[in-house]
């Protein structure tokens, strides 16, 4: 029997793992040093948050692996010999594998700024971050976090859950500006600043760390030349491969662990997944590296099929994305880049007084819907994502958007507003279909 | 703000101290006349000249003190009774009751002299400070949206020490509320003067003074919940209907229609949760009070039978538990902070239904026995031992169940255990009401909690602040319908979603429960049951 060894028990290698199980009776082992359990990693900050217990952030119950015959080891591979196909672990015994799966992950980015090993000083991303953030934040009375993503808008929320001021560091001239168009990035601003608590510096770039006596932080320096004191430095400017421990050897690596569109590696029977995987042909419009919680799980999908005898390569559809920026949902359907292409056009409506935006964007001329950025309104998944596969236009999605809302029940409704808006501002006379049942417009 | 807040609860605190404390004084004189007054002639014929020589001429401080007395009288003098198989001097009226009654009219303690007075000292600081403490949350939450932080920090919220306080007192206050009420005396009399605004003159009893604390519990938790989820419509909506219809049915007009010579029902209570809807008392009552009590009758098994199983099958059954149910009502409102502690592991999921469905058998039975009695004293006078079917006495089994579901699940367990199991203990386990709806719910209905594709992050938010313990995430993340027979449809797990996943919704029943969900990501995304 083939004997299947997955390194991380992330999203993309625990997907992975429950995907091989359901195809195949394969013996699947699935290692990890972070953790004992598959856990939610971007749930990390609602344990900080105290809105849920660590345990809580686990998907599955113990009981759940051994039924369904999932060797968990809770240990960190040092040194892996492709050759031999072996896995040396740090306290247990050898693991001789037939396929190998890498999913290990990324760590955060540190640019080599002076002092940035100082104590207080860390990103966010695995459970150990988070501990360290629980230790690091004791008695905190100003915190500065380093770059203007998702990961630091979370941790700027966690730090003043926790009562603890933030200066908010960000080297573009707006919020999240490598993703978010500016009236978008205006939105998610003019919501930090109702955070009391909470400064955000545009065009601001890190110099240097200062640390006092203790080897603790004390202050920092932003390339202007001023100096802030702190005594915690989040550094949240994007992650990188994990894959140090790797190099070195017969892998071929770049950035991440290169990858085929199959998913499979310079090596034969090695395979690499989610965050750690670097494509060496793009996909599309797609970076070769995509560090998401939703590619994770589909790249482990992917390569399930591979290794059960169906080779498959990822393949993974429409983009899509969602976050929570403090109290403002956002979700993401389609292509909706910081800048506007060429070839495309776009409609904003944005709410007088609430933080409700809607960013379409569509082609020029053939006016075919290319994606959306909402905020404050929460849309149905399905729907768009046929409207993407059926490259409708921008005048059927808003003929149909009562269709696509999927806010609660009695939640006010903008749908009117918005197609007047539209009508208003390029001249049509679009009529807004009364809300269907939403399986028929996919029929 | 904070300031307000921290004061706020001082205050609520000495008002629940005040309260608390009503039992403890007092001064009751039962004089000679009193006992030749209140004494129904066959209750002074068999101890009337006892309690005289014993009780009467004796100041006692408290209500417990005189009334155990008086019970252990009437007690003795039951068995006594009973030894001898003088069947027809045995008095039947509950101990407790009776005692209640002598304690009532000899209160001579200052709450009878200045209510008012007494009044805004428990109920009325109570009320301030709530409130004082919760209106503040306006501006400390921020803008709205969901605000969970520290909730497992707060040893209120997290089975710390304030939470098992919190147990301790509610669950004591069930039992001397069911089992020993003429402690409660004092705190009955806070409510003389408002009972006396239905009818003139009418003391008020414990269920009256339970009914008004439920009613101002449920307002000022309202409040709470209202500023919580001030950015949702839904939970706002909501909130408004069960405390209208805890207000307006099962106070309001329970109250009222006695005042024009109706019977006093709450229209809104169904059974099997009404579990003495068949019972004899309650059937002869309703029909010997004109069109009214008929219209009663037949209403309350026309919402049985038929608008129960019908608005299920359109909504689910959150239009009964969440909207205007009065144990849901409380849930809802006292008990939201405690939503999280619900169990959400698969074994507790097996016991559930094991329980609430042998509670929903319990009450069926029970039903049948007390319904076959009740028949029998209606339509067959001449009958003997009219209570017996297949050998088993319909009042044993009505008392039975009386005790341990209508009590002590229902009460003592119930409430008091939300800061220990979380806020729906009893809808969860134990109500057979829901049971019956959740069947409706589960395999006939056209409602759903539908999930939004593969936006899924499997954060668990959802399934911690489940009341009803489901798992949701283990639904979402595969990208299916949440169909559950137990989900009251709070409508929370949506509110705490950070991406946007989950939709209540009402729709055609084909495709409602997709075992092998697709998820959208990956083209020809393969199921993911497991």
């Amino acid at each position: 029997m083939k004997y299947i060894v997955i390194v991380g028990n992330g999203i993309a290698g625990i997907t992975a793992a429950r995907h091989i199980r359901k195809k195949s009776d394969y013996k699947i082992t699935v290692v990890s040093a972070e953790s004992e359990y598959f856990f939610s990693r971007t749930a990390l900050m609602y344990v900080y948050m105290g809105h849920m217990r660590f345990e809580d952030t686990q998907p599955y119950e113990p009981y759940f692996w051994k039924k369904n015959r999932i060797e968990l080891i809770h240990d960190c591979v040092t040194t892996i010999d492709f050759d031999a196909k072996t896995l040396k672990l740090e306290q247990q015994s050898d693991l001789h594998y037939d396929d190998l799966i890498l999913a290990v992950g990324s760590k955060p980015n540190k640019f080599g700024w002076p002092g940035q090993d100082l104590k207080g000083v860390q990103g966010l991303y695995s459970k150990q971050d988070l501990e360290a953030m629980e230790a690091n934040s004791k008695g905190v009375t100003q915190a500065v976090i380093v770059g203007g993503g998702l990961i630091g808008v979370e941790m700027a929320e966690m730090l003043l859950s926790r009562d603890i001021p933030v200066k908010f560091l960000v080297r573009e001239d707006r919020f999240w500006g490598g993703i978010l168009p500016r009236a978008d990035a205006d939105l998610i601003e003019r919501q930090m600043a109702q955070h009391h608590g909470l400064d955000l510096f545009k065009e601001t770039e890190l110099e240097a760390i200062q640390g006092d006596d203790n080897g603790r932080v004390k202050s920092i320096t932003t390339k202007s030349g001023e100096t802030i004191p702190c005594q915690f430095v989040g550094l949240t400017v994007g992650v990188t491969p994990n894959v140090d421990f790797l190099r070195g050897t017969t892998l071929e690596i770049d950035r991440g662990i290169l990858v085929n569109p199959d998913l499979s590696t310079s090596i034969p029977n090695v395979f690499a997944i989610g965050d750690c995987a670097q494509f060496k042909r793009s996909n599309g419009m797609r970076r070769s590296i995509e560090q998401v919680w939703y590619t994770g799980r589909m790249m482990g999908e992917t390569v399930a099929e591979t290794i059960c005898g169906n080779p498959t390569n990822y393949s993974p559809g429409h983009w899509f994305n969602s976050a929570k920026f403090f109290d403002v949902e956002y979700q993401t359907y389609g292509w909706v880049w910081n800048e506007l292409k060429e070839d495309e056009e776009e409609f904003i409506w944005r709410h007088p007084q609430k933080e409700i935006l809607m960013h379409f964007v569509f082609d020029k001329d053939t006016l075919t819907f290319k994606g959306i950025n909402n905020f404050g309104i929460r849309l149905r998944h399905e729907v768009f994502d046929n409207w993407l596969n059926q490259s409708a236009t921008i005048d059927e999605v808003m003929t149909n958007l009562r269709t696509a809302n999927f806010d609660p029940e009695f939640f006010s409704t903008y749908e009117k507003e918005i197609v007047a808006a539209y009508n208003q501002q390029f001249n049509k006379h679009i009529q807004l279909a009364s809300k269907k049942w939403w399986r028929r417009i996919l029929a | 703000m904070k300031k307000i807040k921290q004061i706020g609860l001082i205050v609520f605190l000495f008002g629940l101290m005040f309260f608390t404390s009503l039992p403890f004084f007092g001064k009751y004189n039962v004089s000679q006349s009193q006992i030749e007054t209140l004494l129904t002639p066959q209750e002074f014929e068999n101890i009337g000249e006892e309690l005289v020589t014993t009780v009467s001429g004796k100041e006692f401080t408290t209500s417990k003190g005189l009334s155990q007395e008086i019970i252990a009288i009437y007690e003795a003098k039951n068995e006594e009774l009973k030894a001898n198989q003088l069947w027809d001097k045995v008095m039947w009226t509950l101990p407790s009751a009776f005692a209640m009654k002598i304690a009532q009219a000899t209160n001579e303690s200052g709450v009878t002299k200045s209510t008012w007075i007494y009044f805004l000292l428990t109920f009325g600081l109570g009320i301030i400070g709530a409130l004082m403490y919760i209106l503040p949350d306006l501006v400390l939450l921020g803008p709205a949206g969901i605000k969970n932080n520290g909730v497992y920090f707060n040893t209120a919220t997290n089975r710390g020490w304030i939470g098992i306080v919190t147990f301790v007192y509610l669950a004591a206050f069930y039992i001397i509320l069911y089992f020993y009420p003429y402690v409660m005396v004092n705190q009955i009399s806070l409510l003389d003067p408002i009972k006396g605004w239905f009818i003139e003159g009418e003391k008020a009893s414990q269920w009256f003074l339970y009914g008004f604390l439920y009613c101002i519990v449920m307002i000022v938790m309202g409040v709470k919940m209202l500023i919580k989820y001030r950015h949702s419509k839904y939970q706002i909506v909501r909130t408004f209907s069960v405390v209208f219809f805890q207000v307006v049915f099962a106070f309001l007009l329970v109250e009222i229609l006695p005042v024009f010579g109706l019977p006093g029902v709450d229209l809104k209570n169904a059974w099997p949760l009404d579990y003495d809807f068949l019972f004899d008392w309650n059937v002869k009552s309703l029909l010997e009070s004109g069109n009214f009590g008929k219209f009663a009758f037949v209403w309350g098994i026309g919402l049985s039978l038929v608008i129960i199983p019908l608005f299920t099958y359109y909504y689910g059954k959150r239009w009964y538990c969440s909207w205007v149910c009065g144990c849901g009502g409380l849930a809802e409102t006292l008990g939201d902070p405690y939503r999280q502690l619900s169990d959400k592991k698969i074994k507790a999921w097996k016991i559930e239904r094991w329980m609430i469905h042998l509670v929903l058998v319990f009450a069926v039975v029970m039903t049948v026995f007390t319904g076959y009695h009740t028949y029998n004293e209606m339509n067959n006078p001449g009958m003997g031992e009219k209570e017996i079917l297949l050998g088993i006495s319909a009042f044993d089994v009505r008392t039975w169940y009386s005790f341990l579901i209508g009590s002590i699940f229902a009460g003592v367990i119930g409430t008091g255990f939300y800061p220990i199991m979380g806020n729906r203990v009893w809808c969860r386990f134990g109500c057979p009401l829901a049971a019956y709806m959740g069947i409706v719910q589960r395999f006939k209905s056209r409602f759903r909690i539908t999930t939004n594709g593969g936006q899924c992050i499997s954060c668990g938010n959802c399934s911690t602040y489940c009341e009803q313990g489901i798992d949701v995430r283990a639904y979402a993340q595969k990208g299916q319908n949440i169909v559950r027979a137990s989900c009251v449809g709070c409508g929370v797990c949506s509110s705490v979603c950070p991406r946007g996943v989950l939709k209540l919704e009402n729709g055609p029943e084909s495709g409602r429960i997709n075992n092998n969900p697709i998820i959208i990501g990956k083209d020809n995304a393969p199921t993911l049951n497991l």
